[in-house]
């Protein structure tokens, strides 16, 4: 089945495709993996799985492109930049993340996130025109090096003490004992994937890539490739290292605390929105983490349906953002969104809807995301991390509801143009998800706790 | 017996309201009278129904009633609802007082009516969900679902500094939640080992202060109950243990907020802020009788707080009222409206005097009873509880003469007029229930006797087991 998906894709580039050729072969893999029911099976010699916590984490990821490509046809119309390149460049992205979740050896592993990356790095810098655009590609590129040569030091030591690059032959390796070498290597490794998925400290470009780079790319960059690097990190550290459980705990709660207490406190000060919501991703990867901390079962149903909803609630603001259309003009400061809910009702209605989300508010759907990595913290006896994650989340609660107060409490600033019909419908379907998850979240949840199951 | 889900029904029926109010377009005069009506009429069918729940209701037993239970969410997490004889008249007063606080607005709303009518019957459905919850996880979802509406209610029709004091008021409430959250969530796995309740009240006069006049009738009156309420429905049953053992702690607590916050009272220039000083006080008598754990001391709690409700609820429309005419606060920008007012002045009186506490009012039974529950408990503390009685009235008669009282020489004041019908209107049902209430209480009391009397002896008996596995080890 990946194979002919595989085949598919590959296939396209030589036609100059449209989006919505693109669109419909992710939906046709979408449709593909939610109705496959195949046992888990492995392919090339144990580089490629294909099970539960895959399929859960892939189909995730599959929406974030769709929606990405959606979002972004009217932003590329506009800019003069439909090129066929664009989806291109996202199905081979795709490509490389679905790659990355099925890994199961370190070197299908550094095959995925190469492929991911230079994608993106390409479409970070897609306005080629734009001095911002050219400049998150750059930065993005360099620091990427970075993390691609710690990834494969650390992959080179573990292959080194191990023996092999397998995971479970990894995992056979160290149940015994940990060299130290075995350490670093883990540590290196989980450094380079917490660049991916932009987590502190090693958030240092997030920022500035997620201000530069094209609104649509920071929605792909912010949804579809932070499910792929958490789904790696989560499949890594639980094949491959069961044995040395507290030693990566400790990193992962590290990171986690910082994450999270960088997230809050420097999105306070932003005026851009774009770095707003970079800050917001820092902090709620280190969410999300809170869920890989508790390192069993529970905490990784936590950190499936954390993402879940983070997808959604990222995808409902980005769209947001891609509305925020003055006179032809794009803008993106959180200023240009004041008084929004007398110049356009409904938008300023999601938009907060969203923001309370974020925040966490019951009974929106950000809620339940924290709801069930608190919950496993709690049951694995982290009750510091629980009340530093909540005390985080409190601050954080204030740079959300200041863009509420900016859009429902201060004057008009000037309207918005019409935003385009896929925009709106992203935004509305994505707000009305977070809004009506508590009548029946029974799918996700069902789902949720079935790919955390196939991980043990 | 009812049938099934008139708890839901109660609880969801204000959705209707919004629905209907979702279709109204356009602000010419005619919609909005549309839309004041069709949210009048809503909150007004959901007291009905809840009167109705109040008949089928069996005063003599302590178990819960009208229980539905759904399966939701998997994982421990079930849709619960009852409500039993401390619930019960928190749910009767949350549905009373909403027709009044929309009356309350009639007017004096004008900007984004619609939008106002609906946040506010959301804030309806999320308090009376409040109430009825028999889940933990359900009870602070609704709990917590209720900062959504009050945030924009306070931000977009309070008063100047109405920004600050929102974001006040929702973060304050906000981290004292979430700690509830992770005690809640501990409690999951083990249960009775920490009871973490945070007392944080300096968000309150400012939250009071900017809110628009029914925004603190509802935060006075129902907002500040749910703490009370969680004590009740919680803390005492599920931490036997600690509450008794946190109890000396809890009684300092509620000496100084009661003492504290009545000077502070005193000193106050802003009347909404002077009474919303005196609000804190008086939950300082409801935590106290609470955690005497006796049946005065909790009876007594528990009136206090529906009469709290009541007669803070009106004192706050009473500030409205002279709000609406002079657009300031200000005691100072008062004085001599007796000339002026006389049935306002009336009004005025009867709140006041039932805010001290004067006999005949519904003030001075809950006052009494929990005083009285104290002084069984704690002598000390029940004398130096007793000496917040006098503060208050020594605050409330203070602001009274300089708002009533006194020579009408202000220019401003000289064209003030007395109530309106419909003031007159929104202010007669409050008086009668005030003064009847405080006559006969015993509809009340007997509602919560059972309830409390239940309490206290599963309450006594895990004491005793906890004794005894203290005694044999």
């Amino acid at each position: 089945m990946v194979l002919i998906l595989i085949g598919a894709w590959r296939g396209e580039r030589g036609f100059g495709l449209v989006d919505e050729m693109a669109v419909g072969i992710l939906g046709l893999a979408l449709v593909t993996i939610a109705l496959s029911s195949t046992p888990d099976t492995s392919v090339f010699d144990g580089a490629y799985i294909d099970d539960g916590f895959s399929r859960f984490m892939k189909a995730l990821t599959l929406i974030g492109a769709i929606a990405s490509i959606l979002m972004s046809v009217d932003w590329l119309q506009r800019n003069g930049l439909e090129k066929f390149e664009y989806p291109v460049l996202i199905i081979l992205s795709t490509l490389g993340m679905l790659l990355l979740i099925s890994a199961d050896n370190l070197i299908a592993l550094y095959l995925g996130l190469e492929l991911m990356s230079l994608a993106l790095y390409v479409m970070a810098a897609f306005a080629r025109d734009d001095g911002q655009s050219s400049e998150a590609g750059l930065k993005y590129f360099v620091l990427g090096a970075l993390s691609s040569g710690m990834m494969l030091y650390g992959a080179s030591l573990l292959y080194g003490f191990a023996g092999t690059v397998s995971f479970s032959g990894i995992a056979a390796a160290v149940s015994t004992s940990a060299p130290i070498g075995v350490i670093f290597g883990l540590v290196f490794v989980l450094a380079a994937l917490a660049f991916k998925m932009s987590a502190a400290p090693f958030h240092m470009w997030t920022p500035d890539v997620y201000q530069g780079a094209p609104t649509p790319v920071t929605a792909f960059f912010a949804s579809a490739a932070k499910m792929a690097a958490v789904a790696i990190t989560l499949r890594l550290v639980f094949t491959a290292f069961p044995g040395v459980k507290d030693q990566w705990r400790q990193i992962v709660v590290f990171i986690s605390i910082a994450s999270m207490l960088l997230g809050s406190f420097a999105a306070i000060g932003q005026e851009n929105i774009k770095r707003l919501m970079a800050y917001s991703s820092i902090g709620h990867m280190g969410f999300a983490l809170i869920g890989l901390a508790a390192a069993d079962e529970a905490g990784v149903r936590g950190v499936a349906i954390y993402l879940t909803i983070y997808l959604i609630m990222t995808l409902g603001t980005f769209a947001a953002i891609l509305a925020m259309r003055v006179q032809g003009k794009y803008v993106e400061n959180v200023a240009d969104l004041a008084g929004l809910s007398r110049t356009n009702g409904w938008m300023a209605f999601f938009l907060a809807m969203l923001m309370f989300s974020l925040a966490g508010i019951p009974p929106l759907a950000g809620f339940f995301a924290k709801y069930y990595v608190l919950l496993a913290a709690v049951d694995a006896g982290l009750f510091g991390l629980a009340v530093i994650g909540v005390l985080a989340s409190a601050v954080a609660a204030y740079y959300y509801l200041r863009v509420v107060k900016v859009m429902y409490f201060d004057e008009p600033a000037p309207a918005f143009d019409r935003a385009p019909m896929a925009v709106r419908a992203v935004l509305a379907v994505s707000t009305l998800a977070l809004l009506g998850f508590w009548v029946y979240p029974t799918p996700v949840m069902d789902a949720a706790a079935a790919a955390a199951k196939s991980l043990f | 017996m009812f049938g099934f889900g008139i708890l839901s029904g109660v609880i969801f029926l204000p959705f209707v309201g919004v629905a209907f109010l979702l279709t109204q377009k356009g602000d010419d005069e005619a919609s909005l009278r549309n839309i004041r009506w069709a949210t009048l009429a809503t909150t007004i069918a959901t007291f009905a129904l809840s009167l109705f729940v109040w008949s089928g209701f069996d005063t003599t037993s302590a178990a819960f009633q009208f229980v539905e239970e759904k399966n939701w969410l998997g994982s421990g997490l079930v849709y619960k609802m009852g409500v039993d004889g401390f619930s019960m008249p928190f749910v009767l007063l949350t549905t009373f007082l909403m027709p009044f606080a929309i009356l309350a607005s009639w007017t004096s709303v004008e900007k984004r009516v619609k939008e106002y009518m609906i946040a506010f019957l959301v804030l309806e459905t999320l308090m009376v969900g409040v109430f009825c919850a028999l889940d933990l996880v359900l009870f602070y979802l609704f709990f917590e679902g209720g900062l959504i509406p009050m945030f924009l209610i306070i931000g977009i029709w309070g008063g100047k500094r109405r920004v600050y004091a929102s974001f006040k008021f929702f973060l304050y409430t906000l981290v004292g939640s979430l700690l509830m959250l992770v005690a809640i969530l501990a409690m999951y796995g083990k249960a009775g080992t920490t009871d973490i309740t945070v007392l944080v009240h300096t968000w309150l006069p400012d939250a009071h202060v900017e809110a628009p006049t029914a925004g603190s009738v509802i935060l006075a009156a129902i907002l500040l109950k749910m703490g009370g309420y969680g004590f009740i429905r919680f803390s005492l049953p599920m931490f036997p243990d600690a509450s008794t053992h946190f109890a000396p702690f809890v009684y300092a607590l509620s000496v100084i907020a009661i003492v504290y916050t009545s000077l502070v009272a005193l000193v106050q220039e802003d009347i909404k802020k002077l009474i919303a000083y005196s609000s804190v006080a008086h939950m300082g008598y409801v935590t106290m009788g609470l955690f005497t754990l006796n049946a005065q001391g909790m009876q007594g709690a528990i009136f206090q707080m529906i009469s709290h409700g009541l007669v803070a609820g009106a004192l706050f429309l009473c500030v409205g009222v002279i709000y609406d005419r002079m657009h300031t606060r200000e005691i100072a920008a008062y004085g001599g409206l007796v000339n002026r007012m006389p049935i306002y002045a009336f009004v005025f009186m009867l709140f006041t005097m039932a805010n001290v506490g004067l006999p005949g009012t519904t003030g001075f039974i809950g006052e009494f009873l929990s005083l009285a529950g104290a002084f069984q408990a704690n002598s000390w503390v029940a004398l130096i509880a007793t000496s917040g009685v006098i503060f208050s009235a020594a605050y409330a008669l203070y602001l009274y003469r300089r708002v009533i009282f006194g020579a009408l020489d202000k220019a401003s004041l000289m064209s003030i007029a007395d109530l309106t019908p419909r003031e007159i209107a929104i202010f007669a049902p409050l008086v009668l229930l005030t003064i009847y209430y405080g006559v006969q209480p015993q509809p009340i009391l007997s509602a919560t006797q059972a309830s409390v009397d239940n309490l206290i002896q599963t309450h006594t008996a895990l004491i005793d087991a906890i004794k005894l596995a203290a005694a044999g080890q």
